[in-house]
């Protein structure tokens, strides 16, 4: 068992990660039930691929790697910490989306959609951060959580409007509101990423510093 | 980034760095990385080593190396076979002096003086600058106490009650009294690997010396001795400037606050443990501790 193992477990479980959070939306927008299943169903392989890493990752630092090898262990473990809880989401989204499908539509026009792309592009760009060793890119995304955070709170804000206007919808745009809080969760654990992508290449810790992301690079 | 750490500060520094706030950070020029064995110069340096050579006959084993020892702080020496690790450790107490092609340039001080001065005894230096070997050498015909206060009868000692008093002090930094106060008459080769090292160290300690230089104490120990061993090396450098050469990268990152990576006769990165353990600075000092090469 070695580096390149733990590393290819990883991209195995992003990719699961990422998928799972593309069928949720899928079938929120395409009101697909029997996907919205599917998502909720594969979510156990996602958490088994977590314990999995975890294994791995306290088998590699029995053997006490260091520098490089020893963030790339320590990262490992928070970045699958992260896709679980992508994976979590993604099945919450799809419980939604599963309900959801099963009534009328809400005849409301809120920005999901923006901020469904813009989460999971940044859970996309975190990634390919992560497989392509490109702190720079890490960094660039970290912003963008920002601008989710006010989508998210502009579309509770809409659906809380549209409520109390037609009260037969509440149920309805509750579970948009869950949606759109998932979503928001998403880009949080797209942002965790994109931090420990920077530690493990520049040894860096940026969690907790108020940074925004795009610093010179000749600082390391 | 602050590379004058004191012990208090090693103490707490963070295994992960923290990057710096936004107007250091934007000004990278301030960062640049400063030259291998400014990490650690601080007013207290106990030896001070400045662009040390050391030639066996035409071969220069040691390449103009420039380090500051800090006192009262255990400084490892790593790095691969051959690096010049004993080389340099040799050099600190005038140890090379007795292998006739070696050759020795450049400065060390020990707290100021020049170890290298024409009115200076090599003897005093060694006494000054004690050292503990690979392999525990205590003399075989001797008793465990004899062992013990061989310097000091050497050095002319005779009074019994201070060479016991001294045996014992040694013996209890040496974290071996308890389990030889009962037998300090047995021959010092009754004892365990592991206590005969610590019954090394003990000798060394009982001419009370300023630095204490280790080559690879525990590499011949099990590691429950290895262990009491690190736990008597953090112990004694509350006293104690300590330089210890170990190829062992966990009892580094255990036992030291400094950490100097020596690559063919030249010094490559000198820093603070932590930061060398888990971010190297230098690219050969990443392969090596990660063990892509040496």
């Amino acid at each position: 068992m070695d580096l390149d193992e733990l590393k290819k477990k990883l991209l195995t479980m992003a990719s699961h990660a990422e998928t799972a959070v593309n069928e949720a939306l899928r079938a929120l927008i395409e009101r697909d039930y029997e996907l919205a299943l599917r998502v909720k169903e594969n979510d156990n392989v996602i958490d088994q691929l977590e314990v999995e890493i975890d294994d791995m990752a306290i088998h590699l630092l029995a053997k006490a790697p260091l520098a490089s090898d020893l963030r790339l262990v320590t990262v490992a473990m928070k970045i699958s910490q992260n896709l679980e809880r992508v994976g979590d989401e993604a099945t919450k989204i799809a419980k939604r989306a599963r309900d959801l499908s099963q009534e009328p539509p809400v005849k409301v026009v809120v920005d999901l959609p923006r901020m469904a792309k813009l989460a999971l592009d940044m859970l996309k760009a975190a990634l390919d951060a992560f497989v392509n060793r490109d702190p720079i890119a890490a960094r660039a995304l970290i912003p963008r959580d920002k601008e989710v955070d006010g989508i998210n709170k502009q579309v509770t804000n809409q659906l809380a409007q549209y409520m109390v206007e037609n009260p037969d919808t509440i149920k309805r745009c509750l579970n948009l509101i869950t949606v759109s809080r998932s979503l928001e969760r998403i880009a949080d654990h797209a942002t965790n990423v994109a931090e420990e992508v920077v530690y493990l290449y520049e040894a860096l810790d940026i969690r907790h510093t108020g940074k925004t992301g795009l610093v010179a690079k000749g600082n390391v | 980034m602050n590379l004058t750490m004191t012990p208090e500060e090693i103490k707490t520094a963070p295994g992960r760095n923290v990057e710096q706030p936004k107007a250091a950070a934007s000004k990278p020029e301030n960062r640049t990385a400063p030259a291998p064995g400014a990490a650690a110069a601080r007013p207290f340096s106990a030896l001070s080593v400045k662009n040390l050579s050391v030639f066996f006959a035409k071969n220069q084993v040691l390449k103009s190396v420039s380090i500051e020892i800090q006192a009262q702080a255990v400084t490892a020496i790593i790095g691969p076979s051959g690096c010049g690790k004993s080389t340099f450790l040799r050099a600190l107490n005038r140890m090379h002096e007795l292998i006739p092609t070696a050759r020795v340039e450049g400065d060390i001080r020990l707290f100021g003086q020049d170890i290298y001065g024409k009115d200076v005894e090599p003897v005093i230096v060694r006494r000054r600058v004690g050292m503990v070997f690979q392999k525990s050498n205590p003399f075989p015909t001797m008793s465990i106490g004899e062992n013990v206060t061989v310097g000091l009868r050497l050095n002319g000692v005779r009074n019994r009650a201070m060479l016991m008093e001294q045996t014992e002090k040694s013996l209890r930094m040496a974290a071996l009294w308890d389990e030889v106060k009962d037998r300090l008459n047995a021959p010092a080769v009754s004892l365990s690997g592991g206590q005969q090292q610590r019954l090394c160290i003990a000798r060394a300690l009982a001419v009370q010396p300023e630095v204490l230089l280790m080559d690879e104490p525990a590499s011949a120990l099990d590691p429950l001795a290895t262990s009491k061993i690190e736990d008597l090396i953090r112990e004694l450098k509350k006293d104690y400037t300590i330089v210890i050469v170990t190829h062992n990268m966990q009892q580094a990152a255990r036992a030291s606050d400094h950490t100097a990576f020596f690559y063919m006769g030249e010094l490559v990165e000198f820093g603070a443990t932590p930061q060398i353990f888990t971010a190297p600075k230098e690219k050969r000092t990443e392969d090596y501790v990660t063990g892509r090469f040496g």
